[in-house]
């Protein structure tokens, strides 16, 4: 098993292959609705110096439910792009779509001009034309690319991407797979975000009712008060999603297959455009080795979250017979399935959805909250409570604390209020954090705390710090940095000198947890590895009513986008031109 | 030796920093907790002294406050101590490294002014400023810049009371950002078979003023009993404890002010099975005699519907509504030969768009 890594590649094009064939069966047109093209389910694999892509419309099925899609390649997820670093790479990206098309490299340093954020980085890809990207790969790891316009990511315009060492010390893995999560929805995407809009929750159907959920009626009158929902985990759920794995729907039977003993390599994608995933493989510990492509010391737990458009690495070492890999939407509205067997054909048992999860007084900035988490927060909790200050007497979710609830001082004075529910009264740091409804799991998740670099970083002090605020409006699905929607500072972008060592906090004053992604660069997570060796990511889950904090070197000059992740979040103005100047003398 | 280099840089440095320290006390509590955390790691790093002295000359320690400081804590293996003067040295212009920098905030100025430097976009430079703005100006219209519409029949009904069967409609519809919004509403009574009874439509401006509440201001115009037309200025939004609040006041064409208050509740029974208790107040500042209402509070309503929501959009609904004009409103309705209040049970549809 010399070159174990291509055999398994081939056999997974092969197992995805065998499944397209069994699943896509013929149709006649008019049941397709459209005389489009039916994509494909999984993806090939592109290499070389040239690569060529097709942005195209296409119909995709899975069993009685179809809808539109955007594919590149006609496959859904697109290609895996696998290069190998030193190379450079030219990937001429073809647009068959009637409107603006654009390919981002996630988590890929390239330069400004390819790093496809029409707007920001480059024009757009307009009808019919063909754009090239051309870049020297300077990293490895696994990362992924999607569309940056409109809302077309979420119609299947996607891919893995995976960058090979030059030079390879012989895998530490017998085997690898790639899991590229995420979701199917029939609907157009643009009817998503107008039911946000229009109707507040129109996707949730876990909320609490006088039938469900175990909260006492004067903590939920405590939550009608502030009128947040204590079970607005996620925006969009399985109500309308079905969550996907490499493509395939859990109806569809995924399968993985490894030989007993093997160490098999998972190279773990959040694809998705709004779904944060558990994963877990039961019975099977999950070794990580790598976060957002960049290696980290071995950690093994049981379940991870995976935030939207983060990467795990991850190997594991199964023992012979079937075992379900389950990514459990985090609002448990659903999960993505497959299998990994070393018996072709044989399953384990599929475990049901967990009980919904319910946020507590932590999830909205009212500090550390022991024992809180969960679906059960008791009345032990409100002594906690009261004991915090809330600058009067009797805190009981009374007036005193609605006022500290949302103390506009925090933010920028130009700050639009009415886009603004909530400021946190009392963030803290909560790397140590597993994710919304895995604090209570009995089993080993991991933390952001557990990850530590196992490359060092060079050592810098932060020449200054920055603070940015995670603010939104769940009833009106406003969703903004520092209280200010895209359009508002579209020419004020937040600015960082030249090799500039910042250390910035990200503070979430909102209930929901928000994968903030800083296009261009990898910055490192202050989470208590030491400065040496706090993990490099390029995506960060600031989790509810906290704040997290990173060191960045701006060192790749250009004009970059920082957004949150959740595709809908960006697309309601949650997002921010960062501009690095100026460029190194005889540089770009 | 080292030291004294250190210092020396940091000296030299001192002036070219000029970073503002004006907003560094209020930051401090916000940006110390992480570094703090990192307090041991981060301790052995600068004890092992292994950061230029050239990043630490950009900080200007000088306007830091090290009373708070444990100097004994300080290591310096390589300094010669004995061959320093102690006695003339500035602490302000010590280098810090081999402190530990954990309880040290991080200034939180601006960005320095080589950021300033360079283009303005940086695409501009590479493929021209006119191919960049068409695209600049997408970008903002997709993250930010949605303008949509919605249009809702919250209460289509049919009433059956103690004498004809009636029907009505309470409709609204808007389109709009975040912020404004164009904001239509319309509603009525009539009996099936009959003439319709009332009918209203507003036209009004609706602006967000804080994250739940919309100032909506513009026009109503009354087609039945008789055509009116009002000024309408009024509140509509989500209220505490999660209802649904819609208060406007009137002034007609006439002069006569009136208001009206609105309030419901959505309570749900399941995910889908929702009972709505909803009430309904209406105010006069005088006797309108032509319209039957006389000043003060002059009716209120009070409904229970249940709904089931087949979709969000579409939730068909049974119910009970009590209606009773009140003081001078009664005694005008029952002048009138109308009975003051009445009882219906409802069987309606709330649908949107």
């Amino acid at each position: 098993m010399v070159d174990s890594p291509s055999v398994s590649r081939r056999s997974l094009i092969v197992s995805t292959a065998a499944l397209a064939a069994a699943t896509a069966l013929p149709m006649p047109a008019w049941a397709r609705g459209s005389s489009l093209a039916s994509a494909r389910k999984g993806f090939a694999t592109l290499t070389g110096e040239d690569i060529r892509l097709t942005i195209a419309r296409s119909h995709f099925m899975l069993g009685d439910r179809g809808g539109h899609a955007v594919t590149v390649n006609g496959s859904l997820p697109g290609p895996l792009i696998r290069l190998r670093e030193g190379q450079t790479v030219r990937l001429h990206v073809t647009n068959q779509l009637d409107e603006d098309s654009s390919i981002h490299w996630h988590g890929l340093l390239v330069p400004f001009q390819f790093d496809g954020v029409p707007g920001v980085s480059f024009p757009g890809i307009r009808p019919g034309e063909t754009f090239t990207y051309e870049f020297p790969v300077r990293q490895t790891g696994t990362y992924w690319w999607h569309s940056h316009s409109g809302l077309q990511e979420q119609s299947g315009h996607y891919g893995p991407l995976i960058v090979d060492p030059a030079h390879d010390h012989g895998p530490g893995y017998d085997r690898e797979y790639v899991l590229l999560l995420s979701e199917f929805t029939p609907l157009h995407p643009h009817q998503i975000m107008r039911k946000l809009k229009v109707s507040e929750g129109y996707f949730n159907y876990t909320k609490q009712t006088a039938t469900e959920g175990d909260m006492p009626l004067a903590e939920r009158l405590q939550w009608g008060r502030m009128r947040m929902d204590p079970r607005d985990i996620s925006d969009v759920t399985g109500s309308t999603y079905t969550y996907l794995v490499n493509g395939h729907a859990p109806a569809d039977d995924l399968e993985f297959v490894f030989a007993p003993g093997e160490r098999i390599r998972l190279r773990v994608i959040n694809g998705s455009a709004m779904t944060f995933f558990n994963l877990r493989i039961p019975g099977v510990p999950l070794t990580v080795i790598q976060a957002d492509g960049q290696d980290v010391a071995d950690v093994t737990v049981d379940e991870l979250q995976i935030g939207t458009a983060e990467t795990y690495d991850l190997v594991v070492e199964p023992g012979a017979g079937a075992h379900t890999i389950v990514a459990e939407a985090m609002d448990r509205s659903g999960m993505g399935v497959a299998t990994l067997t070393s018996a072709p054909g044989r399953r384990a048992l599929v475990p049901a959805l967990r009980e919904p999860v319910t946020l507590t007084m932590a999830d909205m900035g009212m500090g550390s909250m022991d024992g809180a988490h969960g679906g059960a927060m008791t009345h032990d909790a409100h002594g906690a409570m009261a004991g915090m200050d809330h600058g009067a007497g009797g805190a009981h979710g009374g007036m005193a604390m609605d006022h500290s609830m949302r103390d506009l001082s925090k933010l920028p004075a130009d700050a639009q209020g009415a886009g603004v529910d909530m400021i946190a009264p009392m963030p803290i740091d909560r790397m140590d954090y597993p994710g919304l409804g895995l604090d209570k799991v009995g089993h080993r998740v991991l933390r952001y705390t557990d990850l530590r670099a196992t490359v060092p970083n060079p050592v810098r002090r932060p020449d200054r710090s920055l603070e940015i605020h995670l603010t939104g409006n769940m009833e009106r699905y406003m969703w903004s940095f520092d209280g200010k929607k895209f359009t508002a500072v579209t020419d004020d972008p937040i600015r960082f000198g030249y090799d500039e060592r910042v250390r910035v906090t990200l503070v979430n004053d909102t209930m929901m947890a928000h994968p903030i992604h800083l296009h261009g660069h990898f910055f490192e997570l202050v989470n208590g590895a030491g400065p040496a060796h706090q993990p490099r990511k390029h995506t960060l889950i600031v989790q509810p009513g906290s704040k997290a904090t990173f060191d960045l070197t701006a060192n790749e000059p250009g004009d970059w986008a920082f957004h949150c992740h959740l595709l809908y979040h960006m697309h309601a103005g949650m997002m921010q031109v960062v501009t690095v100047r100026p460029f190194p003398e005889g540089g770009a | 030796m080292r030291a004294l280099l250190l210092a020396t840089a940091a000296l030299v440095a001192a002036p070219v920093a000029a970073q503002d320290h004006s907003a560094h006390a209020g930051h401090s509590a916000s940006t110390q907790d992480p570094v703090a955390g990192n307090e041991a790691e981060s301790h052995a790093h600068g004890a092992s002294a292994n950061q230029p002295a050239a990043e630490h000359a950009v900080v200007d320690h000088s306007a830091m406050d090290h009373s708070t400081m444990d100097h004994s804590k300080m290591d310096q293996p390589a300094t010669d101590r004995s061959a320093m003067d102690h006695s003339t040295m500035d602490h302000s212009a010590m280098d810090h490294s081999e402190m530990d920098h954990g309880a040290v905030p991080v200034p939180s100025s601006g960005p320095p002014p080589r950021a300033l430097e360079g283009p303005r976009h940086a695409a501009d430079v590479i493929f021209g400023a006119a191919a960049m703005a068409p695209s600049r100006e997408q970008l903002a219209l997709e993250n930010g810049g949605f303008r949509g519409g919605s249009f809702m029949f919250d209460r289509l009904e049919t009433r059956v009371g103690q004498g004809e069967d009636l029907y009505l409609w309470d409709a609204q519809g808007w389109y709009g950002g975040d912020i404004d919004k164009l904001w239509i509403k319309s509603e009525g009574e009539g009996a099936f078979g009959g003439a319709v009874e009332s009918a209203e439509v507003q036209a009004l401006w609706s602006h967000a003023i804080d994250p739940w509440f919309d100032l909506q201001a513009g026009v109503r115009y009354d087609l039945e009993p008789r055509s009116r037309a009002h000024a309408v200025i009024g509140v509509q939004g989500l209220a505490p404890y999660m209802f649904e609040v819609d208060a406007a006041a009137f002034l007609s064409d006439r002069g006569d002010l009136t208001a009206r208050i609105e309030a419901e509740y959505d309570q749900r029974i399941t995910q889908r099975l929702i009972l709505q208790p909803r009430a309904e107040i209406v105010l006069a500042a005088q006797d309108v005699r032509p319209a039957g209402v006389g000043a003060g509070l002059s009716s209120i309503e009070a409904g229970l519907r249940l709904r089931y929501e087949i979709a969000r959009e579409f939730a068909p609904y049974i119910g009970v509504d009590y209606e009773a004009k009140l003081g001078r409103t009664a005694d005008f309705a029952r002048a009138d030969g109308e009975r003051p209040d009445r009882v219906f049970f409802l069987l309606g549809v709330r649908a949107w768009f």
